[in-house]
């Protein structure tokens, strides 16, 4: 059992990385504070080679089936370690301008790295249960560390509550999954549903309670009202950071508990999440239309997307479990971009409201260009991620016997399209106020052109990806 | 050269595409260079297209020049492939001929020409995926490329209408468009799917065009998904009662913009109704032509009435296109060997008909800046060869025999007094109503007496007569010796209405 240990020597590290920089913090002179940054990348740079190296094509089981470390887990760890990277390299402004101790904000950040990943790996109910707290927990200090903004403030208290709320929820779900079954390991629970052909009513309750938990996690309908304004709250590359990858790690948790656990009652709860993959993505498109703030459109605009991830779950197969990663890697670049853009605005002129986006393609014409671009791959159009990932996730969804709510989703698709445009008609068809030139600095700059190539990447040439993806497939569904 | 034939219509979306990868790359201030690049990419395709004209072996018929790779595996089985048949072809050269012409007549624009013709191209690579591609995937793909960046295109470098209380403005048309022809893209994507779920459940996972017409669907399946796909494609055809988008969208949009939106992109909707709801679902299509040559004949006659109604110049313009596309969608509904090459022709006849018609108001509406029909008076005195050309799209609209309108409408005629005689009558009604308003429009725009507030206008540049000399020449050529067109959408409509069980 302990023999295959080395294998979780990335986690170590990562925590470890996150202790030094936050003691690092405390020696450094001011001045010289703001190299955590560059050693907190520095050290996710180094860890990501060595997860790669170490974990590539493994699939094992630790601790006796609590850790998977199998291709699935490989994938979400250099997944959310990438994201992390680039949170952190647009937090550098923030936090020079901003934060006193930065050493602390940035541990935070590894350490939530460090929770997401557990998430993906976990192979047994307490386990997934407490690498969400790990996660949950760093989000909520992170939302409120604007110490001197109310709405951050009033953001954070908001997600605790509501945070707290749901992972008793959660909680009390997964117990009495446990009182059905008598097992919390995953394969376990898949034997005993199979065997009692489906799920006895407690296990239904529980399970349903499960989603709700995940739901509000997740920030779908209709569990979403805390969403957009901790959205608004927080600051800007946290919001980002929650707009992809806490919500990823939602779903690569929840990908692989219903895959690999609750695949033998799929009658019993697929109905109920395609349900609330309907509502999610209608009531989030339909609401972001009224939305003034940039941040608010993306909070809904987010929502919708969950949604669109909600698909895939509902009609679980080995082709939308591809589609949903997939589609998550698409808007993981994308949504990066449009946020870059929104963060590199907004650190030169302080505004976030759309209509201060009038004239940007005179006043920075790339910047325009990118979030035009970022907005179209949300959409769902083609050459960008969105077109492709959608269209292979429906797809699937449709083969599975969800036609309807595959055009619904497609139908949501140009709802998103009206609102994406009034962003990119204050861009480029209204003249701006204020001509001046609005700057960029090189790191944001940088930031953008590679998630913009990013999406480009996933649009035109997706094989190297999909490969990957659906190594990580075969690792929790056998069929492939 | 049998490896530049198997490329060369991968080059035909190569080179706009990667010509708009270029421009961005150009200094902003060289307008000139600018200009000269993207009109060189313009004519650099129209030569590869008359290329694929000329080699197109009619007797042989079938998909020619093809090739392509597996682009995803399974699942999905998406190839990107390419190849034209005698349908494509010819909707080829036509895209080719627009948009050459479109970028000469681009010249005057000032305003971020760079941006401008950047889109412009982007545009034209996605109408010629359309064309050449044969997966099902990447025709979705390339339609929505083709309508995107028509936002931009008419939101910048559009014009505003305003009677006073009649007020359209340029964001309304260009988002009035745009989500009419998304709309309709979900249609078509809804058809799709359930076409590659039905044919993977048949043991046939994949997108391929040559392959999905070898499965049989059911009968059932295929009533029920040919009206979802084919309204799909009807609304950017502008189908009758989804075709307001198109007058709105063309009268905001810039000249060469309506030109090839009119000219081209309307015939992606034709073209998509053949190339997918008829050719795959064809029992479905025979069960709902009735339907579909109804609200054909409706887009002729409501068409051409609300031309007759209209002051604006491009309105007039706008409706006789929906007027127009009536006679296609007609053509195709009669699924008759002639009506439906009538069809075909129609759509080229009309492409650069209307190509023309918008370069012509475009003229006019540069040096006036208005497009108000009671305001203009007696223009020919001061632009001759302006008012020539428009007196021979005028002709060619209202069928003058010796024009392509002529050739194209009599095939359509034909087809439908075989199948539909009853509707036959009423379109041949609007095109006698399609004679009034040209003969109105003319009288009174060009050949009244002269308006003093028009003294100072100059006639058509050296650039604008070029561009519409080509579209006239062609306009001529195919009305006096259409044989060699018709021979080749010949070839494309046999295979065709050879899978329909009952013909």
């Amino acid at each position: 059992m302990t023999q295959n240990l080395h294998l979780l020597l990335p986690e170590f590290l990562l925590a470890t990385l996150a202790f030094v920089v936050l003691a690092a913090d405390l020696l450094l002179p001011p001045e010289r504070k703001h190299l955590l940054g560059w050693a907190s990348i520095a050290g996710l740079v180094g860890l990501l080679a060595l997860s790669l190296a170490l974990l590539w094509g493994r699939n094992e089981l630790l601790y006796g089936g609590l850790f998977h470390v199998d291709s699935y887990y490989l994938f979400f760890r250099a997944f959310f370690i990438l994201v992390g990277i680039v949170v952190i390299l647009s937090s550098l402004e923030f936090a020079k301008a901003h934060l006193s101790h930065p050493g602390e904000y940035y541990a935070i950040i590894l350490l939530s790295i460090l929770g997401m990943g557990a998430m993906a790996a976990a192979g047994e109910l307490l386990t997934a249960y407490i690498s969400l707290e790990l996660l949950s927990f760093s989000l909520y200090i992170l939302v409120s560390f604007a110490t001197g903004d109310a709405r951050s403030n009033e953001a954070g208290v908001k997600y605790i509550i509501i945070g707290a709320f749901s992972s008793a929820i959660l909680l009390y779900g997964l117990s009495l999954v446990y009182t059905g079954l008598g097992t919390t390991r995953f394969a376990e629970i898949n034997a005993a549903l199979a065997a009692a052909n489906g799920a006895s009513p407690t296990v239904w309750i529980g399970l349903s309670l499960v989603l709700v938990g995940l739901g509000f996690k997740m920030a779908a309908v209709p569990f979403h009202m805390w969403a957009p304004d901790v959205y608004e709250g927080a600051p800007l590359p946290i919001t980002a950071y929650l707009s992809v990858a806490s919500k990823g790690a939602a779903f690569a948790l929840a990908l692989r508990l219903f895959a690999e656990a609750f695949m033998p009652a799929i009658g019993d709860w697929r109905a109920i999440v395609a349900v609330l993959a309907a509502i999610t993505m209608t009531v989030g498109n339909l609401v972001a239309i009224p939305q003034k703030n940039i941040k608010r459109l993306l909070a809904y605009s987010s929502i919708s997307q969950v949604g669109y991830l909600l698909v895939g779950l509902a009609a679980l197969s080995a082709q939308t479990s591809s589609g949903l990663m997939l589609h998550l890697a698409g808007y993981a670049f994308t949504n990066l971009a449009a946020f870059g853009v929104v963060i590199a605005f907004y650190n030169h002129t302080g505004k976030e409201e759309i209509a201060d986006y009038a004239g940007l393609a005179d006043r920075h014409p790339f910047m325009a260009a990118a979030l035009t671009m970022a907005l179209f791959s949300l959409a769902g159009l083609p050459f960008f991620a969105g077109f492709l990932t959608k269209f292979y996730l429906f797809a699937g969804a449709a083969r599975e016997g969800f036609l309807w709510l595959a055009g619904l989703a497609v139908f949501n698709s140009l709802i998103s399209l009206y609102y994406y445009l009034m962003v990119i008609k204050q861009m480029y068809i209204v003249p701006a106020e204020d001509g001046s030139k609005v700057k960029v600095s090189p790191v944001m700059l940088g930031v953008v052109a590679v998630m913009v190539l990013g999406v480009f990447f996933v649009g035109v040439y997706p094989r190297p990806l999909l490969d990957a993806i659906d190594a990580a497939t075969r690792a929790i569904l056998p069929v492939l | 050269m049998e490896l530049f034939d198997s490329y060369v219509l991968f080059l035909l979306v190569l080179i706009p595409f990667a010509g708009a990868m270029a421009l961005a790359f150009f200094p902003t201030s060289n307008h000139r260079a600018i200009r000269a690049f993207a009109t060189s990419v313009g004519f650099l395709t129209l030569a590869l297209a008359v290329y694929t004209v000329a080699n197109y072996d009619y007797g042989a018929g079938g998909f020619q020049m093809e090739h392509g790779y597996l682009w995803l595996t399974e699942p999905l089985r998406v190839s990107f492939g390419w190849g034209v048949d005698g349908i494509s072809a010819t909707m080829v050269l036509l895209t080719g001929i627009v948009a050459a012409t479109g970028t000469l007549i681009s010249w005057n624009i000032e305003h971020r020409p760079r941006d401008f013709f950047l889109l412009f191209l982007a545009m034209v690579s996605g109408v010629f995926g359309v064309f050449v591609t044969t997966d099902l995937f990447f025709l979705l793909f390339f339609y929505e490329l083709a309508v995107v960046p028509m936002y931009l295109l008419i939101g910048v470098w559009g014009s505003s209408t305003d009677f006073g209380t009649f007020i359209r403005t340029k964001e309304y048309g260009a988002l009035k468009l745009v989500v009419y022809l998304v709309g309709g893209s979900v249609l078509v994507w809804v058809g799709i799917i359930a076409i590659y779920i039905t044919a993977a459940n048949a043991g046939q996972p994949t997108f391929s065009l040559t392959t999905l017409n070898t499965v049989r669907f059911t009968r059932t399946f295929q009533v029920v998904f040919f009206p979802i796909t084919a309204l799909g494609f009807g609304v950017l055809a502008g189908l009758w009662p989804f075709h307001t988008w198109s007058p709105d969208g063309h009268v905001a949009a810039p000249t060469a913009v309506s030109m090839i939106h009119a000219g081209v992109l309307m015939k992606l909707g034709a073209y998509g109704i053949i190339r997918v709801a008829l050719s795959i679902l064809p029992e479905g299509a025979e069960a709902w032509m009735p339907v579909l040559i109804g609200l054909g004949t409706v887009n002729v006659v409501y068409g051409a009435i609300s031309a007759m109604g209209q002051r604006d110049l491009k309105y007039v313009v706008g409706y006789s296109s929906v007027s127009h596309m009536g006679y296609v969608l007609m053509g195709i509904a009669t699924l008759d060997q002639m009506g439906v090459t009538g069809a075909v022709l129609q759509m080229f006849s009309h492409g650069v008909m209307t190509a023309l018609f918008f370069a012509v108001v475009g003229a006019v509406y540069d040096r006036a800046h208005i497009r108000d029909m009671t305001v203009l008076e007696g223009l020919a005195k001061r632009m001759g060869v302006t008012a020539a050309f428009f007196v021979v799209v005028g002709l060619t609209s209202l069928g003058l025999p010796g024009l392509s309108g002529f050739v194209a409408e009599f095939l359509v005629f034909v087809g439908v007094f075989r199948t539909y005689l009853p509707l036959a009558i009423l379109a041949v009604i609007g095109a006698a109503i399609t004679a009034v308003y040209i003969m109105r429009l003319l009288a009174k725009v060009f050949f009244g007496p002269l308006d003093t507030r028009w003294e100072h206008l100059g006639d058509a540049s050296g650039r604008e007569i070029a561009a519409s000399s080509i579209l006239v020449l062609t306009i001529a050529f195919v009305g006096i010796y259409p044989t060699p067109l018709i021979n080749i959408i010949n070839s494309g409509v046999t295979t065709l209405l050879s899978r329909i069980p009952g013909i």
